[in-house]
């Protein structure tokens, strides 16, 4: 009898997560008797996988969305990070060459114990699968399966002071591998904050990973913040510096235009962009061309969980 | 018809094609462009079944229509230089193919705005018109291209004479500027496309202004 041992076994034959993380679908469509052809269908999937690193001793969590999620591909070549290009494109195009090794997140401010964490370490958190709604500020959305740990777990270890109000990100600044830093089109490097309590909450997620494998560099590898209440600028990407700080940092949008996005930046139908309506959205991937754009949730979905960091603040105001 | 522009020297070194073609060869040329303009609505009724418009088809569609738009207005008004410069005055035949594809990709667009855009949404729509400065604009620089389309055959242009006709389409100028603002405002940060646009139409424009100012001044 031949035994396989896992080193007989090519990546090529690994059902990849995406086919399996929708294995559901497959049941539901009355597949389940055909189960012997996973492998075929998943060899035939495999050409289009990122071929990342694959992350292990995930957990599931319940703040994960039931939704289906958008696909690898689409997540990975539709992406805002303007560092590489304004194009939709072009950071997946160019930003494969974006130094993550060795990289180091510097965390400072108000806290009682200042500490520089190496990517490896940051990798040894108790990493949890989280299916989050992603809504951008320009009217389409997404459903990613972040791989990460809650932000708060890391301030939990610098320990903030009192003063520590806000908490300012400053994501990478590398001239040589990125041809969107040559054009002024915003403050570079790429700055952005949060309240105090918006970073604690257990919603916000410091992302190492994707789809079960390690951060493809177009979605701001080897670490980034996702926050999913807030418009997706508000998850800054490949982060090297995080602030606890006393005052409200002024973030890059905010200074490139700030009657058009403010520092709260909450998802909300009902205040407007002043150039679009931000009533409704269009999901990549699955609406299709002729189907009508999807109402937009309050908070992207998230209000019973965050709501309350807000009550009393007019949201118009402070949008 | 009488070539009356005197060629330069260094014009001449090279051989030109001729001014005047033959009512066959124009007739090919024409057909031929005719049917490269096609081409980017090709792209796109070819495209979209078969998963070719990228990962936001609607996007696509919808910028793909409004540049083809701006280009084929600036090509029209590249029409007049083009012959003067070149003294290939079968051009000017060509200009009214190119201004109605013009408004052929403008009408396209303006479906993608009210169909994939906001699904036949009356109110949203005319407060998009109302409160969005681009949309605004836009829907202007649009609403101008009607009467020129409508005015743009034989018999209208005899109907009306030449003396209004040739004023009413100078409303040609003011919706370009239309469009390239429209353009402009609609972008989120980087202004280079429409720059690239407003740049080649300012070109345009004041080759216009400078022959005019010398035609006067002569």
């Amino acid at each position: 009898m031949l035994i396989k041992r896992p080193g007989d076994v090519r990546a090529s034959e690994i059902t990849p997560s995406r086919v399996y993380l929708r294995r559901r679908e497959f049941v539901k469509a009355g597949l389940a008797a055909l189960a012997g052809a996973t492998g075929v269908l998943g060899g035939s999937i495999a050409a289009a996988q990122g071929g990342a690193a694959k992350l292990t001793g995930i957990k599931k969590s319940g703040y994960s969305t039931m939704e289906q999620a958008t696909s690898y591909k689409d997540v990975t070549s539709y992406n805002n990070y303007y560092e590489f290009g304004t194009e939709k494109d072009d950071p997946a195009t160019y930003a494969q060459k974006l130094k993550t090794r060795p990289w180091a997140v510097v965390v400072e401010g108000e806290v009682k114990r200042p500490k520089t964490f190496g990517i490896d370490e940051l990798m040894k958190f108790p990493l949890e699968e989280r299916v989050y709604r992603l809504r951008c500020v320009e009217g389409w959305s997404m459903v990613i399966p972040w791989v990460g740990f809650e932000f708060r777990r890391l301030a939990e270890q610098v320990e903030p002071t009192g003063k520590a109000k806000f908490v300012e990100f400053v994501t990478a600044l590398q001239a040589e591998t990125m041809p969107g830093v040559r054009r002024p089109v915003l403050e570079w490097p790429y700055l952005e904050g949060l309240r105090i309590d918006e970073a604690m909450h257990p919603l916000t997620l410091l992302a190492v990973g994707l789809y079960d494998e390690v951060l493809p560099k177009q979605n701001g590898a080897p670490i980034r913040l996702v926050v999913p209440w807030k418009y997706g600028f508000k998850s800054a990407k490949s982060i090297v510096r995080i602030r606890f700080v006393e005052k409200q940092p002024r973030i890059a949008w905010e200074k490139a235009a700030s009657n058009e996005y403010g520092f709260y930046s909450n998802v909300n139908p009902e205040v407007d962009h002043p150039r679009w309506s931000q009533a409704t959205e269009r999901r990549i991937g699955q609406d299709g061309l002729f189907t009508p754009k999807r109402k937009t949730l309050m908070f992207n979905g998230y209000g019973d969980q965050v709501a309350s960091l807000y009550t009393g603040m007019d949201l118009r105001k402070f949008f | 018809m009488a070539v009356s522009d005197e060629p330069s020297s260094r014009a001449r070194l090279r051989s030109r094609p001729p001014a005047v073609l033959s009512p066959a060869v124009f007739a090919w040329t024409k057909a031929v462009i005719f049917v490269l303009c096609l081409g980017p609505l090709a792209r796109l009724v070819v495209g979209a079944p078969l998963d070719l418009l990228g990962v936001n088809p609607v996007e696509t569609i919808r910028r793909s229509t409004g540049t083809w738009t701006l280009v084929f207005v600036l090509a029209t008004l590249s029409v007049t230089p083009l012959r003067r410069f070149t003294g290939w005055h079968w051009l000017a035949r060509l200009r009214r193919m190119l201004g109605l594809y013009a408004f052929f990709y403008a009408v396209l667009h303006l479906i993608s705005y009210i169909w994939l855009e906001q699904f036949f949404d009356g109110a949203a729509i005319v407060k998009d018109i109302v409160k969005r400065p681009f949309i605004t604009i836009g829907f202007a620089a649009f609403a101008m291209m009607v009467p020129l389309a409508v005015t743009s055959t034989d018999a209208m242009v005899k109907r009306m004479g030449g003396k209004n006709w040739t004023a009413l389409h100078r409303l040609v100028y003011v919706l370009a500027v239309c469009g390239v603002i429209h353009y402009w405002w609609l972008v989120k940060r980087d202004i280079t496309q429409p720059a690239i646009y407003g740049l080649v139409l300012l070109f345009l424009l004041a080759y216009r202004a400078v022959s005019a100012f010398r035609k006067r001044s002569a």
